[in-house]
């Protein structure tokens, strides 16, 4: 079987700051990471493909250093990692990242034979958009399976899966053919230690680099003259302030003045 | 990108997200914010939506504001299932072309939205909290939050239409305002051998949804509860006041709640006007997740714990010791002794 997991490499979320004297984000020294929901999916590929053979490919757009992650996801057992990297793509919106990772996905499907099931992470920690993923099933016509929590069956003969996922009055088992296209939550599993015989094949095997000039993908559907959404402007939240510890001798008076302080808020909200 | 005419497009849309029996209430509070667009915009709010039995939903639908209600019944759509609700969705937006489709940011309308954007080939903003009208260009703005809340974008869609967004619930306030509305009703037709997914088991859970942007207190419990059955006193709190109850990452990890419940960067982003977090230290991610809620009320028996740096007011102390005596006093308080 054959397994292509999208990822993408992310500013670790938790340790931007902001400079609120600029009203910009700090990146310095924050490390980009594989966004976590996706390492998920990597994992999830590597154990069907575990399971079931076949071999599992990790397709990642972003500038040149992104081929770290792809390392990443080598170590952790993927067969095959591609760099879709182009100029052409800064400033695409969902679409138009949708529409290059599709378009590099075929490319990627000429060369080395269909996919049964693409993954993608449920979305990404900087974006959290959960756009692009859909966006890819959507081009490629196949089901859509979003927020995925169990793998419980892959039937390789019927060409049929079976999956968990969660909704808001709780989850949904659902049956879908193969070929199609799971995002996946952080619940799905755990992620193992890379064994020594990925890490090794990892730093071995190098990093295939796809772009505009070596794949049929279409300029005209990329970047940000191409993406219908724009940017008007960034800006950073007011700041929280730091409040006031209620001290008091007993427990009783702190808590009564606590009462004293949110009572008017519970009043307007017809609490009391 | 395709260009187009966009000129044709007018109208807004309003997403209605039900379950055959009862509608979203983020469909109200969307219906709500678009009349205000629709001032600015001088037009009209429609109302939009298929399922197997959604006519019933139409009296609803006017008693605030929408002016016409468009709708594809079909017992195929009995089940949510992404590829026929697109399909037919899709449909009316090419016929009718709205020139905004608002859809609340649940799990269903964030499966949906990206699908349907694709298909139209135009632009999709998610998880806004902030929609307004450019005065000059009359262009849709729409504002969200990004990087775990600590920067804000605010995103347009000059050439596109429809202009789409999927919104936050909670954000807006439902407000009745009732017209005399028109019922719409539209068919599609069905090449049902296309649709091969299927739905084998629906596993409800506490019988209730668990959306936590509907309540106005949340009480959460982390790791500090130190087990199951102390969650309880924060399920009790959030009883007592009238709201609901959450869990930070770690508490969920432990077992000690449902992921559903789960606030921050992996769970929900909520904000409510008091937010109680009980034994939670306040990691970063758990802060992405709440840190624009009015009031924070923190319980910690760790004086440097960070969730003090946002707590509105902070009590340094056992949770364990705490919660009882802050339940014994609400129900005091509020009357529910």
């Amino acid at each position: 079987m054959h397994f292509l997991v999208f990822i993408k490499q992310v500013p670790d979320a938790a340790q931007v700051r902001v400079d609120y004297e600029t009203g910009t984000l700090i990146r310095e020294g924050v490390p980009a990471i594989i966004n976590p929901f996706d390492k998920h999916a990597i994992e999830a590929a590597v154990r069907l493909r575990d399971q079931f053979g076949g071999k599992v490919s990790v397709l990642c757009m972003g500038p040149p250093m992104a081929e770290e992650a792809l390392k990443e996801a080598m170590s952790m057992g993927a067969d095959d990692a591609y760099l879709l990297s182009d100029r052409i793509f800064a400033g695409s919106d969902t679409l138009a990242t949708s529409y290059a990772l599709w378009a590099a996905a075929n490319h990627i499907i000429k060369q080395t034979g269909p996919v049964d099931i693409f993954f993608a992470g449920k979305q990404a920690i900087d974006g959290d958009t959960a756009q692009t993923g859909p966006g890819i099933a959507t081009r490629f016509n196949v089901p859509l399976i979003t927020y995925v929590i169990d793998i419980r069956k892959v039937d390789p003969e019927k060409k049929t899966i079976e999956v968990v996922r969660l909704v808001e009055s709780g989850q949904e088992v659902i049956e879908a053919p193969m070929p199609c296209f799971l995002t996946v939550e952080e619940e799905l599993n755990k992620l193992s230690y890379a064994p020594l015989p990925y890490l090794i094949r990892a730093a071995k095997t190098p990093v295939t680099v796809l772009n505009s000039k070596n794949t049929e993908i279409d300029p005209s559907f990329c970047g940000l003259k191409n993406s219908p959404t724009k940017v008007k402007k960034a800006f950073t939240p007011p700041k929280r302030e730091r409040g006031e510890i209620i001290e008091g001798e007993t427990l009783d008076e702190i808590l009564n003045k606590l009462y004293e302080k949110i009572e008017p808020v519970l009043k307007e909200m017809g609490k009391v | 990108m395709i260009k187009q005419d966009i000129s044709k497009y007018k109208h807004i849309w309003v997403f209605i997200e039900h379950d055959n029996k009862e509608i979203a209430r983020v469909s109200f509070e969307l219906l709500s914010k678009a009349r205000e667009l629709a001032k600015d915009l001088g037009c009209e709010v429609h109302a939009f939506t298929v399922g197997e039995k959604v006519e019933q939903f139409a009296e609803e639908v006017f008693k605030y504001g929408a002016k016409k209600f468009f709708i594809i019944e079909d017992p195929f759509l009995k089940d949510y299932i992404t590829e026929p609700y697109r399909d037919s969705i899709v449909y009316m937006i090419e016929k009718y072309k709205p020139e905004i489709v608002l859809i609340g940011a649940t799990t269903l309308g964030r499966d949906l939205a990206g699908t349907i954007a694709t298909v139209l080939q135009t632009g999709l903003t998610a998880d806004t909290t902030g929609l307004d009208i450019d005065p000059k260009t009359k262009n849709l703005l729409m504002t969200r939050p990004t990087f775990g809340g600590n920067l804000m974008a605010t995103i347009f869609c000059p050439d596109n239409r429809p202009q789409m967004s999927t919104s936050r619930p909670g954000v807006y306030k439902a407000i009745e305002e009732p017209v005399k509305g028109e019922i719409i009703r539209e068919k599609f037709k069905f090449d049902k051998a296309k649709y091969t997914k299927k739905i084998l088991e629906k596993i409800i859970e506490e019988g209730e949804k668990v959306n936590l942007g509907f309540y106005d207190i949340i009480v959460s419990g982390g790791f500090g509860m130190g087990s199951k059955e102390n969650m309880k006193l924060v399920q009790e709190l959030a009883e007592v006041l009238g709201g609901t109850w959450a869990a930070s990452r770690k508490a969920v990890q432990a077992g000690w709640a449902p992921q559903t419940r789960q606030v921050g960067q992996t769970g929900q982003t909520v904000h409510p006007k008091i937010y109680i977090a009980c034994g939670i230290s306040g990691a970063i991610q758990h802060q992405a997740g709440m840190k624009s809620s009015e009031i924070i009320i923190a319980i910690n028996k760790d004086p440097d714990a960070p969730i003090f740096e946002i707590a509105t007011y902070g009590i340094v102390g056992d949770v364990l010791e705490v919660l009882p005596k802050m339940i014994q006093m609400f129900k005091e308080k509020l009357g529910k002794a």
